[in-house]
């Protein structure tokens, strides 16, 4: 369904990517960990559109991503959420589901303009999924709430939420519980599990917590230095030595 | 019971002035002073677009205002009149009543074209950078018109009076005040409608965050070319309007104090609120006029309140609340919605 061959990135004269390759037939939810600045959110930005890649081959179900503009990779069914959340604060959280529909609003300027029964039945089709999807996350309490004076892990949830406004095959989740505590970390594995069956998706996460990857991702990737050093299952992650030496460094004795 | 208050009550509103204006009551002074204020109204809430619910920072608004005034005029004085350089007029002078709002329209649309040489950079560029995009379309568009010796030049343009006098030779009614409440009816509609879609939300989107707004879906660079068009394409009209009340116009009149009058109105009334728009137009028209006996001394008063603005209430009068948001009892009154 998914593939990404040979992608490969420079800023300047820095490798930032190198040969990146993964497949998704479709349903899985995978792992992509690594230390600090090894690459990876380089990796979600040049498959989102957010820079056009040096080299490589970006496709989904057969067709290019390579050189579209972001808001046409998410039209194409990539949806994600960012590392620092980034949500627009000043608006509500129904409104910041609404505008995540923008890719496909059913009606045009001149509908506006002249209020159009296309436009009365392209907004209320808009609101119904995003109640529908409030309902669906538990956000409804919050749908007339300015983001920004929500608590962070609601925040998460209402990203989470923009996201799979999108109608998206395939999630990019960029650190999810960056900044989250062990319960709420908890609360997000089963958000995610429970996401990924509901809407029947492939989820792709960049993750620094271990646990959180190891218990939900089937398939795992360890970049360095812009590298993939390793994949596998968790299990095989877990005991590789090159990744041991990655995370914690060489034992010098 | 009223099915809509709103409509009802802004169609009454309308009917009035035009009713009081054509039986006399209202003096030509009065007359004159609604019709800025309608004109302002236009100009403040169509600048708000960019300035409040994009985000972006354009003072150059005078400059579209400009072109809308010259391209409106030229036609004009050209279909109905015989004084203009393009030779003798092209249609009886009762046609002017039903061209009028068409030439409007086509000046907005000229000035909408105008907003392209803002709509384009800001691709690339925002912010401060794009301010001084903004400001220097103003200028270029001012000093074109200076240097065009055809259509007046700095000595400015004229004739349009000889238009509306045809069009009251035809039937005598306050034809400006007509058209200019049509269009203030209008203008504040379609904004309405616009912001309050998801398309317009969209704009809202990018103020808050732009490169989350492009990744989500939302294609900034089509949504600020309209944002930007939409909204010279209503100081188009506007620009149009006032042309046509005054009687002449001179690149003068559209400089850089002209976008910094409407600016003030924005601020007023507060960023991203349409009623606070309306209401600051109306107000600051107003609180300008009534300060004119003062002379030199108003703009001393003018500045200072401004000044006292910005230090106690920076957001404005209502900033990114409408006014059925501060008062929510008014809401069942006039029939409308809260936002959503």
């Amino acid at each position: 369904m998914f593939e990404v061959c040979g992608l490969t990135h420079f800023f300047g004269g820095l490798k930032a990517v190198s040969n990146f390759n993964l497949e998704l037939k479709g349903g899985e939810l995978v792992g992509l960990i690594g230390p600090n600045g090894a690459g990876k959110s380089t990796i979600f930005n040049l498959i989102c559109g957010l820079y056009n890649p040096s080299e490589g081959k970006i496709e989904i179900k057969g067709r290019n991503l390579r050189g579209l503009r972001p808001h046409q990779v998410t039209a194409a069914g990539i949806a994600r959420t960012f590392q620092n959340i980034r949500l627009w604060p000043n608006l509500t959280v129904l409104d910041n589901l609404r505008i995540a529909r923008h890719y496909e609003l059913g009606y045009g300027l001149m509908d506006i303009l002249l209020k159009t029964p296309r436009l009365t039945r392209g907004e209320k089709d808009i609101k119904d999924h995003a109640q529908e999807m409030e309902k669906l996350l538990g956000l409804d309490k919050y749908s007339q709430e300015q983001v920004r004076n929500l608590p962070y892990g609601v925040q998460r949830k209402v990203e989470i939420a923009r996201a799979l406004m999108t109608k998206p095959q395939l999630l990019l989740l960029d650190e999810p519980a960056a900044g989250m505590n062990l319960q709420e970390k908890d609360d997000l594995i089963d958000l995610i599990r429970w996401v990924r069956q509901e809407f029947k998706l492939t989820i792709w996460i960049i993750e620094h917590e271990m646990r959180l990857v190891m218990t939900l991702c089937e398939f795992i990737q360890v970049l360095d230095f812009g590298e993939i050093i390793a994949q596998g299952k968790p299990e095989e992650i877990q005991n590789n030595p090159q990744v041991i030496e990655a995370y914690l460094g060489k034992e010098d004795l | 019971m009223i099915r809509r208050p709103l409509v009802f009550l802004g169609a009454s509103l309308f009917l009035l002035i035009i009713g009081l204006s054509w039986t006399g009551w209202l003096d030509s002074y009065t007359q004159l002073i609604l019709l800025f204020i309608g004109v302002n109204i236009i100009l403040s809430s169509s600048l708000n677009l960019i300035n409040g619910y994009m985000g972006e920072f354009s003072c150059g608004h005078a400059g579209f205002m400009a072109v809308g005034a010259y391209v409106t005029s030229l036609l004009t004085v050209w279909f109905f009149t015989d004084s203009s350089p393009f030779g003798p007029n092209l249609f009886s002078p009762q046609w002017a009543v039903f061209f009028f709002p068409l030439l409007l329209l086509l000046g907005g649309l000229a000035a909408a074209l105008a907003g392209l040489m803002v709509a384009v950079p800001s691709f690339r560029t925002r912010g401060d950078y794009l301010a001084i995009i903004t400001l220097a379309t103003s200028y270029i568009i001012k000093s074109a018109i200076e240097n065009i010796q055809t259509i007046g030049g700095a000595r400015g343009f004229m004739g349009m009076k000889r238009v509306i006098n045809g069009m009251e030779d035809f039937v005598n009614v306050p034809w400006m005040m007509i058209w200019t409440g049509i269009f203030v009816i209008l203008t504040i509609v379609m904004i309405q409608r616009f912001v309050t879609s998801t398309y317009g939300k969209g704009i809202m989107a990018i103020r808050e965050d732009e490169i989350s707004a492009e990744i989500m879906g939302v294609n900034t660079q089509k949504a600020k070319m309209v944002a930007f068009m939409f909204s010279s394409g209503l100081a188009g009209i506007a620009g149009g309007l006032f042309a046509h009340i005054l009687g002449y116009i001179n690149p003068g009149s559209f400089t850089i104090l002209k976008s910094t009058e409407v600016m003030v109105m924005v601020y007023l009334g507060g960023m991203g609120s349409l009623s606070g728009s309306v209401l600051s137009a109306v107000l600051l028209t107003l609180i300008l006029e009534l300060l004119r006996p003062l002379q030199v001394l108003k703009w001393v008063i003018v500045p200072l309140l401004l000044f006292l603005l910005m230090l106690f209430r920076p957001e404005g009068l209502l900033g990114h609340r409408e006014l059925t948001d501060v008062f929510p009892g008014l809401r069942r009154l006039l029939g409308v919605k809260g936002r959503d």
